[in-house]
């Protein structure tokens, strides 16, 4: 399917109405003015397929999922049809040599302007523990990187080292801007990520030929700028200090705030509060579990799923040693302090007034 | 170390090691203080020992006459901060969590607006506290660096605490890591400064009280 984006999604059914609609909230989402809705069907109805090229890396294939497998064919999952997907191992029909043919066609024919998508970590110890076609991950993308107008680094693996690089980091996994310097690189982090903010940060691309404003962490700011936390409908129970103790307690069946059962939403910046999973069936949180706060670095080693923000990441080791030590130098000194008096008792000699008169 | 494992961090190992400071501190002081002893006074008793140590604890709690009017920042302003602080470290929903998950004890909190408000009140009267050890010349003369060191580490728990629930200047994550250190460095200052109050001023109170009694001072 080539030509403009509008014609493909006229043709499976999706009205110019409906496309309007989409962008409109794709731009209220990423916070940008009312005129930006337009400009981004607009720019996206015009666009010509951009080349993509997607890098798997150690990955476990949950972010394409997540991204290409709705239950039903959304827009965001017809848009994300629209690129021209020139690589992907997971979903291509090539394999092979073919496969690498249509990756160094894809780079050539497209140099400089293609966008690199990248999901998985890069292992680091040894270039043998994750291989396409004899060339080893980081070759890969530094081969690819070189010539990509930007890279997107999907998922939590290729935005900072994921599970693979969990405690004790066995691959030495380290993420795509560990490695990759000179180019802009957006982080959709989220384990596996929210579709929309794929689309949202493709739509920004296509309308503004720019990539959106990013956070620290090189986040969208549009869908990372608040936390679970302060955007999470169970918030007013956390106010009002009312806590399910147990996953099937009273609170629990309330729907009463999931902090002391370890939900990492107050350190966690993400979107899935306000827009949902499954096409806004639910979240996480809404069907009864915590957040485990997949979208930040090094939340797999982030203290225990299950243990509450406030309580102590690991059980106290030295406590029972230092206190045994602490009364132990209490008894020594105070030992030591009689020891001064009693010296000090013996060492006196009364003064008398014959001594006075002297 | 980015944000998250520096959260990690002061909740895993930077608390282990300050806890760990704290117990031996508060038992070294704790053992040595009561173990000095003082010296017999062989003088006959001039009031039988009553309940002299235990009214002191209390009436040494209350301004003498006259002084409240003479410095009430002083009484005022100390009755706030030290209230304040009480409820915010022992009625939090968080800090509760931490207490029980360390000795098992649990009671019911407070709504969070309300040791909001605590909070703001507890770390006005601190800087007015402040202020005023500044401004007045004799007790700006009596300061020494200690005191100024014992305010700072404990109004920094405070104020990290308050900014990172209203989010301010950093990321909650950040500041909630700061909030938790400034709370590990009090606790390993505590033992060591004047701060040990916490722990000999009733102990000190009593004995004052008995010892006057015995010397005919009852109160």
């Amino acid at each position: 399917m080539q030509g403009p984006l509008i014609d493909t999604l006229a043709r499976q059914g999706v009205t110019r109405r409906t496309f309007l609609k989409y962008c409109a909230t794709l731009a209220s989402m990423m916070a940008l003015p009312p005129s930006a809705g337009r400009a981004m069907a607009e720019a996206m109805a015009a666009a010509r397929r951009p080349s993509v090229i997607w890098l798997p890396f150690q990955e476990c294939t949950g972010c394409t999922e997540s991204i290409t497998r709705s239950h039903s064919p959304t827009l965001e999952g017809m848009i994300f049809d629209m690129i021209s997907l020139d690589y992907q191992v997971t979903i291509m029909a090539a394999a092979g040599h073919q496969a690498e043919e249509a990756l160094r066609n894809a780079m050539l024919e497209n140099d400089g302007k293609y966008l690199l998508v990248v999901d998985g970590s890069i292992p680091m110890g040894d270039p043998g523990y994750g291989t396409h076609g004899g060339h080893s991950f980081v070759d890969h993308l530094q081969q690819a990187a070189k010539g990509a107008a930007a890279i997107i680094a999907v998922g939590t693996c290729a935005s900072y080292g994921g599970i693979p690089k969990a405690n004790p980091n066995p691959t030495g996994a380290v993420s795509v801007s560990d490695i990759i310097k000179d180019k802009p690189i957006v982080n959709i982090p989220g384990c596996p990520p929210i579709p929309v903010v794929m689309t949202g940060v493709l739509a920004h691309y296509l309308t503004f030929g720019s990539l959106p404003e990013l956070d620290a962490k090189g986040r969208p700011k549009a869908f990372f700028g608040e936390t679970i936390h302060d955007r999470c409908y169970r918030r007013p129970f956390y106010d009002q200090g009312k806590f399910a103790k147990t996953f099937d307690d009273e609170g629990a069946r309330r729907g009463w705030c999931l902090f002391e059962l370890g939900c990492k939403g107050p350190v966690t910046y993400n979107a899935c509060a306000t827009v949902k999973w499954n096409g806004g069936t639910s979240w996480p949180v809404e069907s009864g579990h915590g957040c485990l706060g997949c979208s930040e670095p090094d939340f797999w080693d982030a203290g225990g799923f299950y243990k509450a923000l406030s309580v102590p990441a690991d059980p106290l080791k030295l406590a029972a040693a230092a206190a045994v030590v602490g009364a132990g130098a209490g008894v020594a000194v105070s030992f030591a302090n009689r020891a001064k008096k009693g010296a000090a008792k013996k060492a006196h000699q009364p003064i008398t007034l014959a001594d006075l008169e002297k | 170390m980015n944000d998250l494992q520096f959260l990690t961090w002061v909740r895993g190992t930077g608390l282990d090691i300050a806890v760990g400071i704290f117990l031996l501190g508060v038992l070294w002081r704790l053992i040595e203080i009561y173990t000095l002893g003082r010296k017999k006074d062989l003088a006959a008793p001039r009031h039988a020992a009553g309940a002299s140590g235990l009214h002191t604890v209390f009436r040494r709690s209350l301004p003498p006459p006259g002084m409240l009017k003479r410095s009430p920042v002083s009484y005022i302003g100390g009755y706030i901060f030290h209230i304040g602080l009480a409820v915010i470290v022992f009625l939090g929903a968080p800090h509760i969590l931490l207490i029980t998950n360390l000795t098992g004890l649990s009671w019911p909190g407070l709504p969070t607006q309300f040791i909001d408000l605590v909070t703001v009140v507890t770390m006005a009267a601190m800087v007015v506290m402040l202020v005023d050890r500044i401004n007045k010349p004799v007790k700006r003369f009596l300061s020494t660096f200690e005191d100024w060191f014992t305010w700072a580490v404990t109004f920094l728990p405070v104020l990290t605490g308050w900014l990172a629930v209203q989010h301010l200047l950093l990321p909650y994550t950040t500041m909630l890591a700061l909030h938790i250190l400034s709370a590990e460095i009090l606790l390993v200052v505590l033992p060591f400064t004047k701060l040990f109050h916490a722990f000999t001023l009733f102990g000190s109170r009593w004995y004052n009280g008995s010892a006057n009694a015995r010397k005919g001072v009852p109160v």
